[in-house]
């Protein structure tokens, strides 16, 4: 068949298919494409290298294609050559996901063949999802199926493999996926049968998930072990509401499952997570408390950090969204064990009131803390075999993590905003090591204020002040940022991080970058030359290490 | 020989489907919860004849929040001339998603808000990164869209408010 046939038959088709009344209801197309290109230049100075291709340039297409309740689409993906700071193993240009799904209008079925993201409960023991910026993609490969027999019960079932790298191609990891998840909420169940309407909103569930992978045996000293080939885990969970109040609770435990993260030991895992919450018009606050111990969960036993998570366990602090706050000491869950609480504030001061001022002023405030688990060391054969015992779900005695912020805002006049934020940390880097320079605990204070000028109709004028103390390290930092905006359609920004207090005066680095874009609707074109440090890169809760680098970005994202 | 009958194949009916289908992207289907727990399928958002905003969004995203802080002054105006309805759909995962519920009313945010842990419905509308607004008619075909917020954009809604709620 050649392009010529093929042409005239697309003519033809459109019409012949019309004739014959095959042509029911339209479908729709929808797609987005995503471009990053990379240039490289040295600086030794900042650890920037040059790879040898000297560009780096990563692109993904999206296409779906819907009509009714069946939906099919594919996404095509470049790395030619990856961009740095992505994993350098992705190559090439192909399809690395597909699928087909059917959902029945009234939601009773909804099946799918292919690639699926998926997240049961809080997705403490499966959750297959997509950080596309950051490389992070484990897409089941198989098959989903979803029933709502009646209100308020959801029963979920599916059988995969995840993706684990790309090479022209999807290439899934060699385990298999295989779980059943069911929810009741027990407010429309009743609602359908009997007419009640408690205040009170009661969600239940339970998930087992089992995953599959060819065994063998290891050698610890004289002992040899049989590697379990099935290793299930499961999780109950309960979510209640009344009057603004809210509360969760979730348990989850796992069979043995000797793996890298846990230096082969044969111990359970178990989580408990447990959340309480209050809000009103102004208000709101939060508690919550979470104990993971030995629930690294991986479609392959053998891999690490990013690769092949089955499960998600997100870390206790908040995802920061300044310069400094967020990409120098961004704490990690400490994926073999740790015990966790955090608690949250959230305060609107009315407006019109002496401090609220004439427009209001938000105050919240945010406390986190992790700590090792509580534990005692097993001895001989035992502690090859099983590690330690944990003694209590509370906190052990090496501290990971404290982070306190409290942050102000308030808009003064319909052209002038300001917020100010104060951080205060303990980082300890040898449970999350995100610098090389220091073993430690890392203790700093940050402050950060943040304006916001309107200065002509639709202009205006942004900046950012960030200051950060620390006597460990690499010292204090500082980050000046502007940003100008033409609504709708331009922007151009500058943003200089500054190591000014590193002991070694040599390293006291300026990196500087600037950047411009248009946007025009859905579509975003932006172009940024200057210095990026090394360091991490966090998108909602996740974080990558990231490459210094010393170049040209050109960003481009549209969709339709 | 076979490969050419095959991509021939695929070309076609590819070309076939693409000529059988409408380049406007409608809202997609999706089941989500709200804040107060209850599910909510993303079909029943349009209310018919009243134009829907739909903006993605999330507690750790600061143009977002902006976006949103700055509609919620103009939203009763903008409800009483063109009926407008506004949804904020969070794509904050299990990390921040208990933030949410808080923050909304530390703010008093008067919108609907779902929330999108998984992104289930962020990818069916080819959101790539937020924020992204979507403006939906009141025959739930996506008329306008835009991928940024800077501040002002609030008198580029305004006017394609006026205009699609006719």
């Amino acid at each position: 068949m050649n392009l010529k046939t093929v042409l005239v038959c697309a003519i033809l088709f459109p019409a012949i298919a019309a004739a014959q009344g095959q042509v029911k209801e339209a479908g729709s197309v929808s797609g987005n494409l995503q471009m990053l290109w990379q240039s490289y230049s040295e600086d030794p100075l900042i650890g920037a290298i040059v790879p040898p291709e000297k560009s780096g340039f990563n692109a993904f297409g999206n296409l779906i294609y819907q009509q009714g309740g069946f939906s099919a689409g594919m996404r095509y993906e470049s790395y030619l050559n990856a961009v740095l700071g992505f994993p350098g193993r992705f190559k090439g240009s192909g399809v690395g996901y597909r699928y087909a799904r059917y959902a029945d209008p009234t939601g009773k079925v909804d099946f799918t063949v292919g690639n699926f993201y998926e997240q049961f409960g809080s997705g403490m023991i499966l959750r297959a999802y997509e950080e596309r910026a950051l490389g992070i993609d484990n897409a089941l490969d198989g098959v989903r199926l979803i029933i709502r027999p009646i209100e308020g019960i959801e029963l979920k079932a599916l059988y995969g493999k995840q993706r684990l790298d790309f090479d022209s191609r999807l290439i899934n990891g060699p385990g298999i996926v295989r779980a059943v998840d069911g929810s009741i909420d027990i407010n429309g169940l009743l609602a359908k049968s009997g007419g009640y309407d408690w205040k009170t909103k009661i969600t239940l569930g339970a998930s087992f998930v089992s995953k599959f992978q060819e065994g063998g045996t290891i050698s610890k000293d004289s002992l040899i072990l049989i590697l379990p080939e099935n290793i299930g885990a499961w999780s109950y969970r309960l979510d209640a509401q009344r009057a603004g109040w809210s509360a969760g609770l979730e348990y989850s435990g796992k069979i043995n499952d000797p793996n890298a993260d846990n230096g082969y030991t044969y111990r359970n895992g178990e989580a408990l997570l447990v959340n309480l919450g209050y809000t009103r018009r102004g208000l709101g606050f939060s508690v919550s408390a979470k104990t993971v111990d030995n629930m690294s969960f991986r479609s392959d036993r053998d891999v690490l950090l990013f690769d092949l998570p089955i499960n998600y366990i997100p870390a206790i602090t908040q995802q920061h969204t300044y310069n400094l706050a967020a990409t120098l000491y961004p704490y990690a869950t400490v994926i073999s064990g740790e015990s966790s609480a955090s608690a949250e504030l959230f305060y609107n001061i009315p407006k019109g009131s002496r401090l609220g001022g004439k427009y209001g002023t938000t105050l919240s405030m945010n406390f986190a803390a992790a700590n090792g688990l509580d534990t005692t060391h097993l001895s001989g054969q035992d502690e090859l075999v099983y590690g330690y015992e944990r003694n209590s779900w509370g906190f052990g005695p090496s501290k990971f993590v404290r982070d306190f912020n409290v942050q102000v805002s308030r808009k003064v006049s319909k052209k002038f905003k300001w917020k100010y934020t104060y951080y205060n940390l303990e980082f300890n880097t040898l449970a999350t090591p995100v610098t090389t320079t220091f073993k430690g605990i890392v203790y700093a204070d940050i402050h950060v204020f943040e304006t916001q000028v309107r200065t002509r109709k639709r202009q205006s004028l942004r900046t950012e002040f960030q200051a950060l103390f620390t006597e460990q390290d690499k010292g204090d930092w500082a980050t000046v940022l502007a940003e100008y905006t033409w609504s709708p359609h331009w922007f151009v920004s500058v943003v200089d991080q500054y190591n000014f207090g590193n002991s070694n005066k040599d390293a006291r680095v300026h990196y500087l970058y600037g950047a411009v874009g248009r946007i025009d609707g859905p579509h975003r074109l932006s172009i940024g030359y200057g210095k990026r440090r090394e360091g991490i890169f966090c998108i909602g809760g996740v974080c990558r290490a990231v490459p210094a680098s010393n170049g040209f970005e050109v960003n481009f994202t549209s969709s339709f | 020989m076979k490969s050419n009958i095959f991509e021939g194949v695929i070309a076609l009916t590819l070309i076939a489907i693409i000529n059988t289908c409408s380049w406007a992207q409608t809202l997609p289907t999706v089941q989500l919860k709200n804040m107060a727990g209850e599910s909510i399928s993303t079909g029943d958002l349009v209310t018919e004849g009243s134009p829907t905003l739909i903006c993605f969004w999330a507690t750790w995203c600061s143009p977002c929040k902006r976006e949103l802080n700055n509609y919620a002054e103009l939203y009763e105006d903008w409800q009483d001339e063109t009926g407008v309805n506004i949804i904020a759909v969070s794509i904050d995962d299990q990390r921040s998603i208990r933030r949410v519920a808080p923050y909304v009313n530390s703010v008093l945010w008067d919108y609907d808000v779902l929330l999108d842990p998984n992104k289930d419905f962020a990818r069916a509308m080819q959101v790539v990164n937020v924020p992204h607004t979507f403006l939906v008619n009141g025959d739930g075909d996506i008329v306008w869209q835009h991928n940024n917020y800077s501040d002002g954009d609030e008198e580029e809604v305004y006017e394609q408010l006026l205009k699609w709620a006719e």
